[in-house]
């Protein structure tokens, strides 16, 4: 140990890089443990209240009777409509930006906007959808209603990922259908889109997650905390998962919570499941597609 | 070469212009949200003087005298935006440096989808977390805290924009080309020294601009601040009172079935079109920086 005289000018600069070093394992360790904890809390809390009746009940004053068939119910449909609206609309506004004014101002204004939308907070969303679609156009706190707003909200998601789907097309695709006399709409619709849909479906996915687990947008437009009927068409109203979780969890009895944490895992679940589709379909497509 | 007559033709032009319009849906939405809050932000001037909505001390809309004062609110939203902050920032940036100059392969594609996966959980669970997880661990060590405190909404938040920080932060460090930390390593510099010395320099830009964004995140963040934070506007700088925030607010009211047309249904407009400028600034800067001051390497 002592058997140097002088210390070596690297040893300090080696304790630094160790320490530097031992300090980023724990950190970036810390949102795995996180992640495992905040999971782990869920599933403690919620487990023992899981079962075939907590999915066909509906909500109820008692938390051992309560269940969430009606926030399944609204959140399917919810998802159905804002697939229907976002989905053509995104992909329509994607083709447009890419295919037919790649470079002109009109693109750069829209691309612009579309970049600003993104970072919009979700209950500015729910502020405009309460003003225009509740009360303007008298949709009241209908399942459409949520549905217009949540497609606003995620339309920005749909496009960009939409457009980066469709910029990876190589243009020898396109140069090729237009050798062959294809106009621009058919190389588009027979050539470009097959090409770019595992990457437009994987960015849908994504954005319906994010549709599936956003609350405050929901509740700024009315969706009802408490509903004991199936909605059978778009003008219903209804409650949703997410509002059903916030509803138990901000109840101050604590069985309400442990509720809450059952109805957190059905999220989750949903989540987990439309996350997995998007990561398989990403890894199929690498690998299917070579140019 | 179609003839321009044809029916191939006027197809072509039709769905050129209904392409067209979808696109046009993005400038629509912005200048209804302008519109929006504008025009109902402006009715709640009329009743309420600009000057005490944004210099006020109280926020008491509900109290009579009501009084319009918006510092609480924002106050409340500044503590939760700071405290995030506090612990994004610097973990997000530490492991995006771990991720990007240390990491193997292998630990990378651990980390990065666990960091999805938190990033994808909704805001709502995060507040369910805060409320039955993280406050009463904290009650434990600190017995003065209030059930709902704004430390416990703040870590939560901070959690919830880590994923964000490090994603941009990995980008641009990734965007910096290895000859710069060859440089350094030939000069004999550490790891550690070449990150801090050469890589992370080189992507200050983008990394400022990572963290502009996650704070704007923060800063309109609801669920979670709606659950953990409390509903009480309190100008404090203390983390452990109950405070509330803009966005909470906003929800209160909308829980509380208000009227169309009241001076409380006017309020959620102007604080909403506080938090929709904010929001907005914050991300025309993060833009700016990351295109203004972006280092060209070719």
């Amino acid at each position: 140990m002592n058997n140097s005289q002088w210390k070596n000018p690297g040893d300090r600069r080696a304790r630094k890089e160790r320490l530097f070093k031992g300090c980023a394992i724990g950190l970036t360790t810390f949102s795995l443990v996180i992640l495992v904890v905040l999971v782990g809390h869920v599933v403690v809390a919620g487990f023992s209240y899981l079962s075939l009746d907590f999915l066909t009940s509906f909500p109820s004053r008692f938390a051992h009777k309560a269940g969430i068939k009606s926030a399944l119910a609204g959140s399917f449909w919810l998802m159905g409509l804002v697939f229907l609206i976002s989905v053509p609309l995104g992909i329509a506004s994607a083709i447009y930006l890419e295919e037919y004014n790649r470079k002109g101002k009109l693109s750069r204004f829209i691309e612009i906007n579309i970049a600003n939308l993104a970072g919009v907070p979700s209950i500015v969303y729910g502020i405009i959808g309460l003003a225009v679609f509740v009360r303007f156009f008298h949709l009241q706190r209908s399942l459409l209603a949520g549905a217009l707003t949540m497609s606003l909200l995620i339309l920005p998601v749909i496009i960009i990922a939409a457009r980066e789907a469709i910029r990876a097309v190589p243009k020898n695709i396109r140069l090729g259908a237009y050798a062959l006399g294809a106009t621009r709409w058919q190389t588009v619709i027979h050539h470009v889109l097959p090409a770019a849909a595992p990457g437009i479906l994987t960015g849908v996915i994504l954005a319906m997650s994010r549709a599936l687990g956003e609350t405050a947008p929901l509740i700024m437009i009315g969706a009802l905390t408490y509903v004991a009927f199936v909605p059978a068409g778009p003008m219903d109203p209804f409650t949703a998962l997410p509002i059903q979780i916030f509803n138990w969890a901000s109840r101050p009895q604590a069985e309400f919570h442990e509720v809450a944490a059952a109805g957190i895992i059905v999220l989750l679940i949903f989540l987990l499941v439309l996350n997995s589709a998007a990561v398989w379909l990403r890894h199929r497509a690498s690998k299917k597609i070579r140019w | 070469m179609i003839p321009k007559q044809s029916f191939g033709w006027k197809k072509e032009r039709v769905i050129q212009w209904m392409l067209a319009l979808s696109a046009l849906l993005a400038v629509a939405t912005t200048f209804t949200i302008i519109g929006v809050l504008g025009t109902e932000t402006a009715v709640f001037f009329k009743h309420v003087s600009f000057w005490s909505f944004i210099t006020g001390t109280r926020w008491e809309p509900l109290l009579d005298p009501k009084s319009f004062g918006i510092l609480p609110l924002l106050g409340g939203t500044l503590l939760i935006v700071i405290g995030s902050g506090l612990i994004a920032v610097p973990v997000g940036l530490i492991t995006a440096i771990y991720l990007s100059e240390y990491a193997s392969e292998h630990f990378r594609g651990v980390v990065k989808p666990a960091l999805e996966i938190l990033a994808g959980i909704p805001t709502v669970v995060y507040g369910y977390f805060a409320l039955t997880f993280v406050t009463p661990l904290l009650r434990n060590v600190l017995p003065s805290m209030q059930v709902f405190n704004a430390l416990s909404a703040a870590i939560v938040v901070g959690i919830m924009i880590l994923p964000m920080v490090v994603s941009l932060c990995d980008d641009a460090l990734k965007a910096v080309p290895a000859a710069l930390r060859q440089g350094g390593y030939a000069l004999g510099a550490t790891t550690f020294e070449v990150s801090q010395g050469v890589v992370v320099p080189s992507a200050l830009s983008g990394i400022m601009a990572s963290f502009v964004l996650a704070l704007s995140r923060a800063f309109g963040e609801t669920m979670a601040v709606t659950l953990a934070a409390g509903a009480t506007p309190n100008l404090t700088w203390n983390p452990l009172e109950s405070i509330q925030t803009m966005t909470a607010y906003i929800v209160q009211v909308s829980l509380g079935d208000t009227p169309a047309g009241g001076i409380e249904y006017q309020t959620i407009f102007a604080v909403g079109a506080v938090l929709f400028v904010v929001t907005l600034g914050m991300n025309v800067i993060a833009h700016q920086v990351m295109r203004r001051f972006r280092e060209e390497y070719e």
